[in-house]
């Protein structure tokens, strides 16, 4: 099996069970891709020495005639934003350097109990702040289809190592569009569950009421696959949901026959007009929507007339949460110390580590956050912001009493090139205009890759939305539309990502 | 802003208060924009799924040992976490 690497998830776990391959075979095939892309991709923080050892004890229960669950084997790439005891977790931040968690977050403590394998802890943006990987404090990644372009953010890391057959699974965490918008820009499939649909438990918080951690694949039943491992109920996190999930596994698997297309009532949103795009993504966008009505779903006009306040909204909650969340970050209980003269006091200590250990991004958002929540503000500011949700809410349940998803493009434009818009805050927001809505009003988003760009040759994605806990709807439809368009390509999009430095 | 700088417990460089100082105008502009729909009549989401009384049973769950929580410690001394003074001769 030389092309190990190019299967998907479900393909390499059904090898894994046939005996065709073994889980060390196939870690040890990730292991030399990511040896021999990485110095052009960087989508890794820290590879696991122990992954090959981790494989082994699979292979071992499963030559004992043990029935394991369906992904054991299956290499997984993890979002340094999630904690784990065995490899360092930073979140992309000099302040947590080295920093090694007492404790597994529970979705990797649920992953490793499904036999999955970690390969490694992916690249991202300092705290998930940012739409491009350039504000982690330990460089960029790049984007494997142009390398001198970004790879999204502020998962880049984990979207770049599933599209450049670094592995075939990720974990990663969306606030803003942090799992989907890379998606978009890479290729790949990316799904923002629910809010409280799976643990955040172990996840290092960003903006508590807004983060949700989702997996990253290059196929929709990947994704539902990882989500089936992931999700449910976690008595460590107090805000996650008591319901019963399907498989969405299996929802991936009904909607790729593509029945659910017929009648299916898709929302497009007239507040997000084509003109808001670029063209190349507007047109991937109607060409997809072309494809689907072809199949008997039905384009609809939805009107949300306060998804223009989002953005607004967002950039006023977020940093008031995140300010507080990173409280933590002391130099007391862990994290970096630095002291910077004798006779200093804690508080003393305190600043000088926080104005060493936080990026420029950070301190930006800490600040901007800090005044927002100051004494006087809080409701002015918070509050309205608070407000927009509710207005933004009622916009999704009028919507959805006429449509079962809604459509847009995952995000305005293709990958930009690295540095373009890093002094230019604002610009960089503007980024997230189309994933945050569903942040905001906690219903779940999935990107799909819907195909190139005519003007550049990169990647575009389409978004779909569907109501708070419809997260199966969305792997139905996702995975009738990816059967659709790969069908039309001739094979999956990341068949036609230029060769990298390894072999391929 | 060096007063932000304090309650952050950032310490700002120069620089830096000068160049955060032009992007607070960024909050205003944010908050300028929601207050054209943010109205009395709105009730605030501060969560997005509504849920009520996340309760526990009150027993000891699991816990971190005394050495995982001071694994991770800048500095630590008898067991607990050693800090530099609480207060600076000014105090």
């Amino acid at each position: 099996m030389s092309d190990v690497i190019r299967l998907t998830a479900a393909e390499l776990a059904a090898a894994l069970a046939a005996g065709e391959v073994s889980s060390v075979e196939a870690t040890r095939a990730h292991l030399d891709r990511i040896a021999a892309v990485e110095p052009e991709i960087h989508a890794f923080l820290h590879v696991h020495d122990g992954a090959v050892e981790a494989a082994g004890a699979i292979d071992r229960r499963r030559a004992s005639g043990e029935v394991l669950p369906p992904l054991a084997g299956v290499p997984l790439a993890i979002k340094d934003v999630l904690v784990t005891t065995d490899m360092p977790s930073t979140s992309g931040s000099r302040i947590l350097e080295g920093y090694l968690s007492p404790f597994d977050a529970t979705v990797v403590a649920r992953a490793r109990a499904a036999g999955l394998v970690p390969l490694g802890k992916t690249n991202m943006d300092e705290f998930a702040m940012g739409s491009s990987t350039e504000h982690s404090a330990y460089g960029p990644t790049h984007n494997p289809w142009a390398l001198d372009r970004i790879p999204g953010g502020s998962g880049g890391g984990s979207a770049a190592a599933v599209a450049a057959f670094e592995a075939p699974l990720a974990l990663g965490s969306d606030t803003g569009g942090s799992i989907r918008q890379p998606a978009h820009v890479t290729g790949t499939v990316g799904v923002k569950p629910t809010y409280g649909a799976v643990s955040r438990y172990g996840a290092i918080a960003l903006a508590s009421s807004l983060d949700q951690v989702g997996p990253v694949t290059r196929t929709v039943l990947d994704a539902g696959l990882l989500h089936d491992v992931i999700g449910g109920h976690d008595h460590d996190d107090s805000t996650s949901l008591a319901e019963e999930w399907p498989s969405f596994a299996d929802a991936a698997r009904e909607g790729a026959r593509g029945e659910v297309l017929r009648g299916l009532r898709v929302g497009v949103i007239r507040e997000l007009p084509d003109s808001g795009f670029q063209a190349g993504v507007s047109a991937s966008f109607r060409a997809a929507l072309a494809a689907m009505e072809a199949q008997g779903a039905e384009i609809v006009e939805v009107s949300a007339p306060h998804f223009e306040y989002g953005v607004a909204a967002y950039y006023l909650i977020l940093p008031a949460e995140a300010s507080s969340n990173l409280a933590k970050f002391d130099s007391v209980r862990f994290g970096m110390r630095v002291t910077p003269h004798v006779g200093s006091t804690v508080e003393d200590v305190m600043a000088a580590t926080r104005d060493a250990g936080f990026g420029d991004e950070v301190k930006r958002r800490i600040i901007l956050g800090t005044y927002a929540l100051s004494a006087g503000y809080y409701d002015a500011y918070y509050g309205s912001a608070q407000k927009v949700r509710t207005l933004i809410q009622r916009d999704f349940d009028a919507a959805f009493a006429g449509v079962d998803v809604i459509a847009t493009p995952s995000a305005p434009t293709t990958a930009f090139r690295l540095g373009e818009k890093l002094d230019d805050p604002l610009q960089m927001y503007l980024n997230d205009v189309t994933t945050i809505p569903a942040n905001l009003a906690g219903v779940p988003g999935i990107s799909i890759p819907s195909g190139l760009a005519e003007e550049d040759g990169l990647p575009v994605g389409i978004q779909f939305l569907a109501p708070a806990r419809q997260d199966a709807r969305l792997y139905r439809v996702g995975a009738a539309l990816e059967a659709l368009l790969v069908d039309e390509w001739g094979g999956p999009l990341l068949d036609r990502a230029p060769a990298l430095g390894g072999v391929r | 802003m060096r007063h932000l700088g304090v309650l952050a417990r950032i310490q700002l460089s120069d620089e830096e208060v000068e160049h955060l100082a032009g992007q607070l105008a960024v909050i205003v502009d944010n908050i300028a924009k929601v207050s054209e729909v943010a109205t009395p009549d709105v009730p605030a989401t501060s969560h997005p799924i509504p849920l009520s009384n996340v309760f526990r049973p009150d027993e000891v769950g699991r816990t971190l040992t005394h050495e995982q929580a001071l694994q991770n410690a800048p500095d630590a001394a008898d067991g607990r976490f050693r800090v530099t003074a609480i207060l600076g001769e000014e105090q």
